[in-house]
């Protein structure tokens, strides 16, 4: 299970709007909160437009074991920096924490591989969730599915297995 | 996460869900809340069921990092598919074993062995129920994994310190099995 750890930036889905707070289900054991005012270009007047099912890429500004913890989708200078609401369309979907990880290192293989394949948007979640979002629903199929399969393939297989799809 | 070891016939299904939201009449400030609920097989859980229950958990939160999840909820729910004898150490090899599964912070892992006191004074580790019913007393050890210490104990029916001892040390040599076949479960599911 994810355990929110402060400065991770995560996908978070949008379970509730009261008042000036959203909270966000952020696969931890408590749900994270988000004030409307930590948008980028968000004022009192400019409020950004969220809706309850909605999906937030931010990060942890508070996130200790005693605390609710708290996101925010700006940096320390208020730019958002890719954080924000997620687009329409794409597909979200879970992976385990370690995948996430070594999708996150330096020069990994899988997303240059990937990249050879169809152009796609992707976001990675640390709380093991990630969104995709390619031309065509098929193709943003394939892309989850060899993600989800990249956990378990060796590079070999994985290698293998996009050839015959870049071969089709 | 769900682990359902069998020593003979006897079967425990354990699910374990956790840390989650808790309601804030139940939540603990400082600590997890750790809930345990035993189903048997057939009927509404009973007053053996809610004692077992109680001691399970407060064998749990011996080992249980409580600490390291304030304000949240564990909760273990166990379902007797079915029973042989030696119930009690099945459901503590669930426990242990869901609680390693889920990857909860545990100080170390824990065993449950039965040891059941013949007539004639034998030790018959993990016995059948026919051998429970026969016995003169039925004694079940949780061990734990760091230093094979004893971390509750459990007795229906008499017997003498001595005999107790040997059975408290027959169950700590059984714990070294019941440890190895932790790891190799665990290996075996990681190595895909």
């Amino acid at each position: 299970q994810y355990v929110p750890v402060k400065g991770d930036h995560v996908i978070g889905i949008v379970t509730a709007k009261t008042g000036d707070v959203f909270k966000l289900d952020v696969g931890g054991s408590e749900q994270a909160s988000v004030s409307y005012l930590a948008f980028e270009g968000a004022t009192k007047r400019n409020r950004p437009n969220v809706q309850v099912g909605d999906l937030i890429y931010g990060q942890f500004l508070v996130a200790n074991k005693d605390m609710e913890p708290e996101m925010v989708c700006i940096d320390g200078s208020g730019r958002s920096n890719g954080m924000g609401i997620i687009g329409q369309d794409g597909f979200l979907f879970k992976v385990s924490l370690g995948l996430i990880r070594k999708l996150l290192a330096p020069k990994c293989e899988i997303i240059q591989e990937l990249s050879q394949l169809y152009p796609f948007e992707l976001v990675l979640g640390m709380n093991g969730r990630i969104w995709v979002k390619a031309k065509t629903i098929q193709q943003t199929l394939i892309l989850v599915n060899i993600l989800e399969a990249c956990e378990y393939m060796t590079a070999e297989q994985r290698k293998q297995a996009l050839a015959k799809l870049s071969g089709n | 996460p769900r682990s359902s070891p069998s020593p003979g016939e006897t079967s425990v299904l354990a699910g374990l869900y956790g840390p989650a939201e808790v309601k804030s009449s139940k939540e603990l400030a400082d600590r997890a809340v750790l809930e345990v609920l035993l189903r048997p097989k057939v009927g509404l859980p009973g007053v053996l069921e809610r004692s077992r229950e109680q001691l399970l958990r407060r064998t749990c939160e011996t080992v249980l990092l409580g600490v390291l999840h304030p304000r949240s909820a564990i909760t273990l729910v166990l379902q007797v598919l079915s029973d042989n004898g030696s119930l009690l150490s099945c459901c503590l090899n669930a426990a242990s074993m869901a609680l390693l599964d889920a990857g909860l912070p545990l100080s170390s892992l824990f065993c449950g062995v039965t040891c059941a006191l013949d007539p004639q004074g034998a030790i018959v580790l993990d016995p059948t129920a026919p051998q429970e019913q026969e016995a003169r007393a039925v004694l079940t050890f949780a061990i734990d994994s760091v230093e094979r210490k004893v971390v509750t104990v459990t007795t229906r029916g008499g017997c003498s310190m001595e005999e107790m001892q040997q059975c408290l040390a027959a169950a700590q040599r059984a714990a070294d099995t019941i440890f190895q076949f932790y790891r190799d479960s665990v290996r075996k599911k990681y190595s895909k």
